[in-house]
């Protein structure tokens, strides 16, 4: 069945109905040990339907079947639904936002299997005792979204992503480096994830003993979103305000950060995996700021949460690949940068630790600010140099202490996985514990 | 044997993967249905229903793998087809896969309580009536509740004759208490889940109410200080720390073609002391983890990993299996017909020793009694799990609620801190388990409580 045809079908028994129709077609060639060994292509299509019965939301997901049934089973669903606290939105002006590159399209697997195989070349050549699996994946999606208040819409995203992920053994020790990147545009080589990755060899070279207690700790970009991202997101998302479970909940308008931290969501920035003009409910993207100067200024809403809490959607919903109910969720996150160099802000640590990659940090009181993990690669930094990787070392801390005084903010952002574009921060005590 | 309604049959299924240019080419085809109820605070926020029906193809040709999926589930052959293509696109040596028998089967999902005869009301009035216990809790600022069950019926074809039906009636769920007193926030959690028995979501409510009490109680609880401690887990916990740390390594594809990791991972190493004794296998019946054939046709196994504190085998796919020179184990899984199959855990468990944990708390001065798990990662080396509730242990006793703890390890030296094993196995069936893209796994992890001295433990600095 097309969309259409659904949503008339479902026009019929409900006093209002959406249908959310994707696509994709994925092609990935993947590297283990050094050398190609997979290419894989995935196509998914399907629809989700969301329709109002009496006042309440009914769902249903349909990949692979056609729609049949699709209506009777969000029929089903309707009368245990919660109330809609929205109205769907009608046919209305968005932003434009380029999230097609008709270079992702035509890029071949050939070119595919050449980049990812150069990719782990540059790597060996700099360490050949290091085993390289890496992945290069292409995307192209449609995105279509039709509603009873009228709104047709449509548009294309091709999304490009590559990773490289290096394990080196000696002995028992073990250490992983690695980088991705990702963007709605051909990354035309992987030049930025190659040099990372080689920088973090050059810098786990030696082993160093961790420094214990509380320490000045240096995230860089990476370790900005291993570490500090999630608690502050799980703040500002509208639905945890709206539980009372956000420690922001109350504090609008406060400054509760440092004076330098802004921070902002911003889903019409050009070719970012996040960006969209519509979110994925229709409503157009904005840009919302969240940290101004310090200062809480915004959550993030979609419809129903909006409707709940008498604000206004900040088109942040999002259906998590279109099987779910929407939510709202960030696009793509951008802190402001400083204007601290990497090299002044290394000057000024006597004895602390440069933190790139945790393991385990979402397992701590997240909705409380906690963050923490295991270093999986981090540096003890000493007299304003980096001295060698730690191990068996624990951070432990809460992004309200953490960011409320920061010691320094960069001012090279960059951006993480294509969802984060962060400089490194500075922050001035954070407890760290290791083995010994 | 027929195949399932709406998937095509099995002369059509064994006709597209006749005739290609591969070393071997496998169909696996699917539908499936799922519900789910959640709650975010007093209301019930989502409620869905989704249907799925798609496959994949997957050929191996010069030790090479391409790999297909999608919704369409016509002109399968073409689609072998295009799997061998790429897979010869890419192949420059010899496919080796372990030989297994093939396999013609039918086997039904385990229904031993049917959600399907349970009505969406009913399952409603009961996640209700737990949410009223946590609501009818002072300091409670929410809760979090999510139910989920999912139907599959898979179909598995492969050119060396396999044909085979999978039924499957997987269900899950978890129930979170959030308690708040100004701005400090803390949860309290448990996760289940079932192979087959809608009866495990029911009689909770006690359950529930401790659950509740204790996430306020976590409000004035102290902070433990970061370091390290004499640990003893619970069965529930200890049965995530052998997921995280080993279980992830005992998985042959992190090894096989990695000379420094064979030689780090050579059988006859050892790993612990003579009691402790761990296996994995789907061929443990009834559990989430348990199957008959994994996605690759293997009959399921039980595997020793460790045996008497020594390395004595691994988790294994054919071609791991192959390529390491042992046998398969039945542990290649996928969670959809969207990924092919990569080696999986399917029930890890250390098996039961003979201390009783009161004599295992008796050695304790000062120490950390750490149950219910909220979480665990692994990096092979190095891990983390934390816990969900964690007391002082202080002169042999269990003492005051501590705020909830992160611990890490160290396989080649955590392993051999187990000093105690207890001898009152449990199994936890709440996991899922994330690998690759391919999350949540239905797993579980058991064991009996187990006592770990030297244990490294977040938290803030002195």
């Amino acid at each position: 069945m097309t969309p259409a045809a659904l949503l008339e079908q479902a026009r019929r028994v409900a006093q209002a109905a959406e249908i959310y129709a994707y696509s994709n077609l994925e092609t990935s060639a993947s590297f283990e040990a050094n050398r190609l060994k997979q290419l894989n292509t995935r196509q998914t299509q399907g629809f989700s339907l969301r329709l109002i019965v009496d006042g309440r939301i009914g769902f249903a997901n349909a990949s692979g079947t056609g729609g049949q049934g699709l209506v009777e089973a969000a029929l089903e669903t309707a009368p245990f639904g919660n109330r809609a606290h929205f109205q769907l939105p009608p046919a209305q002006a968005h932003p434009r936002v380029s999230t097609w590159d008709s270079k992702v399209e035509k890029f071949t697997v050939e070119a595919m299997a050449a980049l990812g195989q150069s990719m782990v070349d540059q790597v060996r050549q700099h360490s050949p005792e290091v085993m390289v699996d890496a992945g290069i994946i292409k995307n192209a999606a449609t995105i279509e979204l039709l509603n009873t208040a009228g709104l047709r819409a449509r548009y294309r995203k091709t999304t490009f992503s590559l990773y490289l992920e290096g394990t080196l053994i000696r002995g028992t020790d073990m250490l992983f480096v690695g980088d991705g990147e990702s963007a709605c545009r051909l990354i035309p080589d992987g030049r930025q994830v190659v040099e990372a990755t080689i920088l973090q060899l050059e810098r786990a070279k030696r082993q160093a003993p961790a420094p214990k207690g509380k320490v000045p700790v240096l995230f860089s970009p990476r370790g900005v979103a291993a570490a500090l991202v999630m608690p502050l997101m799980s703040a500002f998302n509208g639905r945890t305000v709206l539980q009372g479970a956000s420690p922001l909940g109350h504090r609008l308008g406060e400054r509760v950060f440092d004076r330098r931290l802004s921070l902002w969501d911003d889903a019409t920035v050009a070719h970012r995996p996040g960006s969209r003009p519509w979110d994925e409910e229709g409503v157009p993207s904005q840009r919302t700021p969240l940290i101004q100067d310090g200062v809480v200024a915004n959550f993030i809403y979609d419809l129903q949460t909006a409707g709940q809490a008498r604000a206004k959607s900040t088109g942040n919903a999002s259906r998590m690949g279109g099987g779910l109910l929407p939510t709202p969720n960030a696009s793509a996150l951008v802190i402001a940068p400083g204007k601290v160099t990497t090299a002044q802000m290394l000057k000024g640590i006597k004895e602390g630790l440069l933190v790139e990659r945790l393991i385990g940090a979402g397992q701590g009181n997240i909705l409380g600010g906690d963050f923490g993990g295991n270093v999986l690669l981090g540096y003890r930094v000493e007299g304003g140099q980096v001295v060698g990787r730690v191990k068996d070392t624990m951070i432990s801390g809460n992004v309200y202490e953490a960011l409320k005084e920061m010691a320094a903010l960069g001012d090279q952002p960059e951006w993480v996985g294509g969802m984060l574009h962060t400089p490194p921060i500075l922050c001035h005590s954070v407890s760290v514990s290791s083995k010994g | 044997m027929s195949a399932p309604h709406d998937l095509p049959g099995r002369e059509e299924i064994e006709a597209a993967l006749r005739g290609h240019q591969a070393d071997y080419a496998e169909l696996r085809l699917e539908t499936g249905e799922s519900t789910r109820l959640i709650y975010r605070g007093r209301e019930l926020e989502d409620i869905g229903k989704a249907s799925s029906q798609g496959g994949c193809a997957r050929a191996l040709v010069r030790g090479a793998w391409g790999f297909i999926s999608f919704n369409d589930l016509r002109d399968l052959r073409d689609k072998v087809a295009l799997a061998a293509r790429q897979a010869s696109l890419v192949g420059r040596e010899e496919s080796r896969l372990a030989p297994i028998p093939a396999a013609v089967d039918d086997v039904p999902a385990r229904v031993v309580q049917d959600p399907a005869g349970v009505p969406l009301a009913e399952k409603k009035r009961l996640l209700d009536e737990y949410n009223e216990i946590i609501w009818a809790t002072p300091k409670v600022q929410t809760s979090n509740i999510t139910y989920s069950e999912g139907r599959r019926q898979v179909v598995f074809a492969s050119s060396g004759g396999s044909y085979i039906q999978q039924g499957r009636l997987d269900l899950s769920a978890r129930i979170a208490v959030v308690a708040r007193d100004g701005s400090e926030v803390q949860q309290a959690g448990v996760s289940i889940g079932s192979h087959g028995d809608y009866s495990f979501i029911q009689g909770l409510h006690q359950e529930v109410k401790g659950l509740a009490q204790r996430a306020v109680d976590m409000l004035a609880a102290p902070h433990l200080t970061g370091g390290e401690h004499t640990l003893i887990c619970d069965p529930v916990l200890a049965g995530v720390f052998v997921h995280e740390a080993f279980g992830h390594l005992s998985e042959s594809d992190f090894v096989y073609e990695n000379q420094q990791m064979k030689e780090i991972m050579v059988l006859g190493r050892r790993f612990g002391g003579k009691h402790l004794n761990i296996v994995d296998g789907a061929a443990l019946p009834n559990l989430r983890g348990s199957y008959k054939y994994d996605d690759e046709g293997t009959p399921a196994q039980k595997t020793y990993l460790i045996r008497e504190g020594i390395l004595v085998g691994r988790l294994h796919s054919r071609e791991t299996a192959a390529k390491m020179g042992e046998k398969p184990t039945g542990n290649a899984r996928a969670i959809n017909y969207h990924f092919p199959p990569i080696v999986r855990m399917t029930n890890t468990i250390i098996e039961p020793g003979e201390a009783k944990l009161e004599d295992m708390l008796a050695g304790v001065k000062d120490g950390v009694y750490a149950k219910n798990w909220y979480g665990g990662m692994t990096s092979m080396e190095m891990f983390t799990f934390s816990a969900g509730e964690a007391y002082r242990i202080r002169n042999g006793k269990i003492a005051e609620l501590l705020r909830p703890v992160v611990l890490t390890g160290n396989v080649f030296t955590t392993m051999e801190h187990i000093d105690a094993i207890g001898n009152d196995l449990d199994v936890n069936e709440g996991g899922g388990c994330g690998k690759g893209m391919q999350m949540p796994l239905p797993v579980s992890n058991g064991s009996p409580h187990i006592r770990i001295r030297q244990c490294l433990i977040g938290g803030k600095a002195p």
